[in-house]
């Protein structure tokens, strides 16, 4: 029977009823926690075993500044995960800003280009963000000011996929919370 | 069915759908509408080389709920293959007419229908992000999670009822549990660095998760109400994607400590790591069907990242697809399709295909770009 494709006769639709029903569609709402409800007519029909609770994130607010007139993005060449001479000043720059006061906290968020799955992505952005962490944690930046985090490929800042785009998108941003 | 045109879902059509997306069913819609007691006539079907019929009815019950009943015929052997009758919020509709598709399946093919199961998925559209849960046709579609900041890698409990995700709405990527129909959910991995890539173990009390609170990605195991995480994997390479074999004996995961990324099975409570994958220079993503035969996984061939299956055993590989770039292999849950991403007509769409590549189907879907699906296991009800 697995070899053969079975033939399957679907019998179409009488009309049962002389009036027809009304459509009573269930809208989809996106209250934290709350479950789906219908609308009630006489008494209210059993509830729905499919029924999916839908939660709404709302966007993180609070960036901080950093250091006047210093980009934030170090740029990285395909496949690698080295630091490139030409950022070694702004690197330095970053490092006398936060270790001016205590209080100064930072994410380094590395990103990939959109070559390559999801997760392996995020490992190599990861890559990127420790390697900013290292160097500024060896001109003495603390570790408890920093945390290196990765978006792997999903926020990318130049959408194409040009070696253009490419290359706009592997790289670590500093972030002041 | 007597009564389906005023029904608000074609319950004959969603049957017909579903039967022959599986590729094993060729399905034809008659023009005479019979219901589940009319007696068929039996040698005019045959004639035509039909070998079942499926009839029927629906109805609207007094409480608002619909009667839905149906009826099975062996054509060939002229035999009443027995019917079910349900009675139905309209929210359930869709849900009933899968259930007639599982029981034909299951009538006719004598393995279990994965029809009433559903799949995860993530659309991005606009600058927002939502995690959807769908029939397994990709309909029904309704959102678990909305959010400015990307989701990925959900991945189903093997109860069904929960489901593990990345969220990056911290600003960082955080492993949540979430209680599908409630919508309460907990974070089970809020670590310094990345919490990514969660894997259900089959018993459903852990999760194979990647951390990089240690420096690199590596692979931990947590239990799945949170609490200490312990390391599974010890190199100073990236050792991600972790999944369990079915009997959860066996962790199958992507690792670069070869040079490249490849992938590697070891023991679940540690030990050597054994490669897996020896062609080509980047494999990764994968899966394994449930009775523990086939590898899905995807590899990169000439630039191109394509869906490809294993066969464990033999270790004879093929690939699958004539699209790409492919993401994100799940198995259905009865191993006979395999749920993907690809690039259609420059969009993300969803894809299933038969293990063998043989028949493939799109599956309906949200607006924007849709990826990362993953199969839900059987419900029981």
């Amino acid at each position: 029977m697995n070899k053969t494709l079975i033939t399957l006769t679907l019998a179409a639709l009488l009309a049962a009823c002389s009036s027809p029903v009304k459509l009573n569609e269930v809208p989809v709402e996106e209250k934290a926690g709350v479950a789906l409800a219908a609308p009630s007519e006489q008494a209210p029909p059993p509830p729905a075993r499919s029924a999916v609770a839908g939660i709404d994130a709302r966007p993180l607010t609070g960036v901080a500044p950093g250091p006047e007139g210093v980009t934030k993005v170090i740029y990285f060449d395909y496949d690698s995960f080295v630091i490139k001479s030409e950022f070694q000043s702004v690197i330095e720059k970053h490092a006398a800003y936060i270790k001016q006061d205590s209080k100064r906290r930072i994410a380094l968020e590395g990103h990939t280009d959109e070559r390559g799955g999801r997760e392996y992505n995020l490992a190599l952005g990861q890559k990127r963000s420790e390697a900013v962490r290292k160097a500024l944690n060896l001109l003495g930046v603390s570790d408890a000011q920093m945390e290196a985090v990765s978006f792997g490929k999903e926020k990318p800042a130049v959408q194409g996929n040009s070696e253009e785009a490419f290359a706009k998108n592997r790289r670590a941003e500093i972030a002041y919370k | 069915m007597r009564g389906e045109e005023y029904s608000p879902q074609k319950i004959a059509s969603i049957v017909q759908a579903d039967l022959e997306r599986s590729g094993q069913f060729r399905g034809n819609a008659l023009n005479q509408a019979m219901d589940e007691l009319t007696r068929p006539d039996f040698s005019v079907l045959k004639q035509k080389g039909d070998e079942a019929l499926l009839t029927g009815s629906i109805s609207k019950l007094a409480d608002g709920r619909y009667d839905v009943r149906f009826r099975l015929w062996d054509l060939v052997r002229g035999q009443d293959l027995g019917g079910q009758s349900y009675a139905t919020p309209v929210a359930d509709l869709r849900l009933i007419a899968h259930r007639i598709s599982d029981f034909i399946y299951e009538k006719l093919t004598g393995e279990k229908g994965i029809f009433s199961t559903r799949i995860a998925y993530v659309t991005k559209l606009g600058g927002r992000f939502s995690l959807w849960v769908a029939d397994a046709d990709g309909e029904n579609a309704q959102a678990a999670l909305t959010s400015p900041e990307p989701i990925i890698s959900p991945n189903w409990s093997p109860s069904g009822h929960e489901l593990a995700y990345v969220s990056f709405e911290a600003r960082k990527p955080v492993v949540y549990v979430h209680d599908v129909a409630s919508g309460k959910r907990r974070v089970v991995a809020n670590f310094k660095g990345n919490n990514s890539s969660p894997a259900w173990s089959p018993d459903g009390r852990s999760l194979a998760v990647t951390l990089s609170r240690d420096g690199g990605s590596q692979i931990y195991l947590i239990p799945a109400q949170g609490g200490d995480p312990r390391r599974l994997t010890q190199t100073t390479s990236i050792d991600t994607e972790p999944i369990f074999y079915p009997d959860g004996s066996a962790l199958y995961f992507v690792s670069d400590r070869g040079g490249s990324p490849q992938i590697y099975r070891m023991p679940t409570m540690g030990g050597p790591a054994q490669r897996v994958t020896f062609s080509g220079t980047y494999n990764i993503s994968p899966a394994i069907s449930p009775d523990g035969r086939w590898m899905a996984y995807i590899s990169r061939i000439n630039g191109q990242f394509k869906l490809h299956v294993m066969d464990l055993k033999s270790e004879t590989t093929q690939f699958i697809t004539d699209t790409g770039p492919d993401e994100r292999p799940s198995f259905s849950p009865n191993g006979r399709l395999i749920v993907y991403s690809t690039l259609l007509q420059g969009r993300e769409a969803l894809m299933t295909s038969t293990v063998d590549g043989r028949i493939k189907a799109r599956l309906a879907g949200q607006n924007g770009d849709i990826r990362e699906p993953h199969w839900g296991p059987f419900l029981k009800h």
